[in-house]
């Protein structure tokens, strides 16, 4: 068997209004379109990966929020409608996704071997998380590979921002040495927002675009440092400064995705492609990818 | 028609065991009974309305109230899926949710209701309608925890839900879906292991317990922050609903309280919580905050909202100089004696004291407000008008003419703002105003370095958030 690969990194955030923006025939309501410097950098994102061939997409949603360990969706199959509790007038999303249970359960065993508490989610009535379905749609609208999806566990609220990264960081090495192990290549994906302070209130238009910016200049401007370090390489950074970020920034990496994201890739020292920067009813988010397949010598 | 009225209120636990898996442990097996006999206390009390605030549905754009006459769906916990999957049909009071939801926007709150196919209904609220109204024969309400909600918004939510009851005659039963101490184990346990966390959050457990098995509601609303710090693990809401069932019961401390049951469900406080509003024990209540009729908070974040409200704001009110003459007590001249220093550049006192008072080297100021100087305008904007109607007003426009007449006063005596040594503060709203009136001391007083003491006081004597009393060097000069 020829050894597994992660082709791509990615900093990938779900806020429903994208796609409630770009009315896919699968969610109800109807937009006039809106943050489409967001969903313009989604469209390079997919361009970026077009021709580049890959078996499945590993992604860690902050939405799934588990407090006794992390789980991994653990059935081949889940089919529903998502409809989200904070914005449901955006997002009733019927979905129909495929699961990697092989490389789930891969996963699952090495984290466990490695001490995480972890448990493999079989209850079919179980309705996926909302940001994993935006994420998911937004990378790939085609919905032809499957996923291996991993819930937020929130060791940062009940320990540290500090005890949440070891955790992630070992999740991100156990994580990449399955996906070498199982000879497939592989997208990993952390769906999270950068800041995330939002606004409390909705215009009445919600995709009236007048109103969107960033909740206030600090924010923006940790928004802006976490991107430099995206762009020049230097993830062994973010890592180090997680902790003031999430905690001044009310940063969604708070769900430990970035951390586990930077690990799965073994920390890169090469530099991300930002593909787009907006703010969503005032939180930033950023869309950025770690093109892993040009530098697989930097990580042997 | 006769007047609507809270039968009782009660505090129910959100896990999933009670409805899946009552029969595999003790603790839950007896919560479940708890359950039940809470659902019978119900019935028989002839209540025909339930109201839940529930922790476990947080919301963003102000609160949330479900208004789908009968929700339909299978509801499966996001970490005790193993317990398996509830499937539920409710019935909810639709013409209630929309007057409730109308209500709170007259009382200055975000608010909207939801109605839609396949809204997931949290667990908290799914395991409560469950179990205190099996055969769905009472409609229900349901609303949001805001996660960015203070206790002003969250007591003023529950008087306008008091106001829908009453205006439409109900016999209504308010229900917290909520844990009390919320740290739950982070490994899978067997049933049989299950206890409290911890020694302290039981004792935390145990002591709220107590509090509200004399019919102290207020007491425990009033503790919250304290108890959110103690025994909460900061998950998105905090330790919310005690303001909002103390809101719904009129701050009253001396209700018939009676606990159920209290066991650990993964390590989690779970208790079954009756409160009957029949007044026992000695009801004493110290308020620690203002008691809100009107939600004026910073829900105005987008430019355009904010610019409706200041013109609401300006309709409402004539010139702020005739505003504050009209608003607050007779100005005085400042007294003077051999060592009093006054000045025509500071806003003239309410009383008969001077601005300042000279001792040995020390110079005493009387507390100093943001009012200026020959018009008495409040900078930022008064904090109510004249019939006592809070407004929206600008907590670091005010802090900034506070300073400035402190510097003018001691400019007056011959020094600096630099010769400040000690300040003590009084804020009328501290959770409202900390936050700005802390930024603009950081960029003026912040950077002499005087030792400060910030209180919360109930009310200032003028429509002001912010007053300083302080202790400078007195000038050589003079
Ligand atoms: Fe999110």
């Amino acid at each position: 068997m020829s050894k597994g690969e992660i082709v791509a990194g990615c900093l990938a955030p779900h806020p429903p209004h994208l796609v409630y923006a770009e009315n896919p025939p699968q969610n109800e309501p109807i937009a006039e379109g809106g943050w489409e410097q967001l969903r313009w950098g989604y469209e390079r994102l997919r361009e970026s990966l077009a021709d580049v061939e890959y078996d499945a997409i590993v992604l860690l949603s902050p939405h799934w929020q588990t407090y006794i360990g992390t789980h991994f969706l653990g059935l081949p199959k889940f089919k529903n409608l998502s409809v989200d509790p904070v914005f449901p007038n955006l997002f009733r999303y019927h979905y129909d996704l495929d699961i990697d249970v092989e490389l789930a359960q891969q996963i699952h065993d090495r984290a466990a071997d490695a001490g995480l508490a972890v448990t493999m989610m079989k209850n079919p009535d179980f309705r996926v998380d909302y940001g994993a379905i935006t994420t998911g749609h937004m990378f790939n609208p085609a919905w032809d590979k499957p996923l291996v999806v991993i819930s937020s566990n929130r060791s940062r609220d009940y320990y540290s921002v500090e005890v949440m990264q070891e955790m992630m960081i070992e999740l991100g090495r156990v994580t990449r040495e399955a996906i070498l192990a199982s000879g497939k290549k592989v997208v990993v994906i952390a769906s999270n927002s950068l800041s995330h302070r939002h606004f409390t209130t909705e215009s009445a238009i919600p995709e009236d675009m007048s109103k969107e910016h960033i909740t206030s200049h600090a924010m923006h401007l940790w928004d802006m440092r976490m991107i430099e370090y995206f762009r020049t390489g230097q993830a062994q950074r973010i890592l180090d400064e997680m902790p003031e970020f999430t905690e001044q920034a009310i940063a969604e990496s708070d769900g430990g995705g970035l951390s586990w994201l930077l690990s799965t890739l073994d920390v890169p020292t090469y530099p991300g492609i930002l593909h787009g920067y907006g703010t969503i009813i005032g939180t930033g988010n950023a869309i950025v990818e770690w093109p892993a397949r040009d530098h697989q010598e930097a990580s042997e | 028609m006769t007047n609507g009225e809270l039968l009782g209120s009660y505090i129910v636990p959100v896990h999933p065991h009670t409805v899946l898996a009552p029969e595999q442990n003790e603790g839950w097996g007896r919560l479940r009974e708890a359950y039940d006999i809470a659902a019978q206390r119900i019935k028989d009390s002839g209540a025909d309305l339930l109201i839940i605030y529930s922790t476990t549905w947080p919301s963003i754009i102000g609160h949330q109230i479900i208004a789908d006459p009968n929700p339909e769906w299978v509801m499966v916990d996001h970490d005790f899926h193993e317990l398996g999957s509830i499937p539920y049909s409710f019935n909810i009071d639709e013409k209630f949710a929309h007057a409730w939801n109308d209500a709170n926007e007259k009382r200055g709150l975000k608010s909207r209701t939801v109605a839609y196919h396949g809204f997931p209904i949290d667990v908290g609220s799914v395991v409560a309608l469950k179990l205190l109204n099996p055969d769905n024969t009472i409609p229900a309400v349901i609303v949001s925890s805001n996660v960015y909600a203070n206790r002003a918004e969250t007591t003023v939510l529950a008087k306008a839900c008091m106001d829908v009851v009453t205006a439409t005659g109900r016999k209504a039963i308010a229900i917290t879906a909520m844990s009390l101490s919320n740290r739950m184990f982070t490994k899978p346990i067997e049933p049989k292991d299950d206890r409290i966390h911890s020694l302290k959050d039981d004792e935390w457990n145990r002591k709220i317990l107590e509090l509200l098995g004399e019919g102290r509601l207020e007491d425990v609303g009033q503790l919250s922050r304290t108890i959110h710090r103690q025994i909460r693990v900061n998950k998105v809401v905090a330790f919310k609903p005690m303001w909002w069932l103390s809101g719904m019961n009129t701050n009253r401390n001396n209700l018939t309280g009676e606990v159920l049951a209290y066991e650990a469900l993964h390590g989690a406080g779970g208790a079954v919580v009756h409160l009957d509003p029949t007044p026992s024990g000695a009801g004493d209540i110290e308020y620690d905050e203002d008691n809100v009729e009107y939600f004026a908070g910073e829900r105005n974040v987008l430019d355009g909202d904010q610019r409706e409200h200041q013109e609401d704001l300006e309709s409402n009110f004539e010139a702020p100089t005739e505003m504050v003459q009209e608003n607050g007590p007779a100005l005085w001249d400042p007294t003077e004696s051999k060592d009093s220093v006054n000045s025509e550049a500071a806003p003239k006192p309410v009383g008969a004291y001077p601005h300042a008072r000279r001792v040995g080297d020390l110079l005493y100021l009387s507390g100093v407000g943001p009012r200026q100087p020959g018009t008495n305008a409040i900078p930022g904007g008064p904090i109510h008008d004249k019939d006592g109607k809070p407004l929206n007003y600008d907590i670091k426009a005010q802090t900034q003419a506070v300073v400035d007449n402190i510097t003018r006063i001691l400019e007056e005596a011959g020094g600096t703002i630099n010769d400040v040594l000690d300040v003590t503060s009084f804020l009328v709203d501290m959770d409202r105003d900390f936050q700005g009136y802390n930024e603009v001391w950081a960029e003026t007083l912040g950077k002499v370095g005087p030792t400060r003491t910030t209180l919360a006081i109930r009310a200032l004597p003028t429509p002001i958030a912010v007053e300083m009393k302080v202790i400078a060097k007195a000038p050589k000069t003079k």
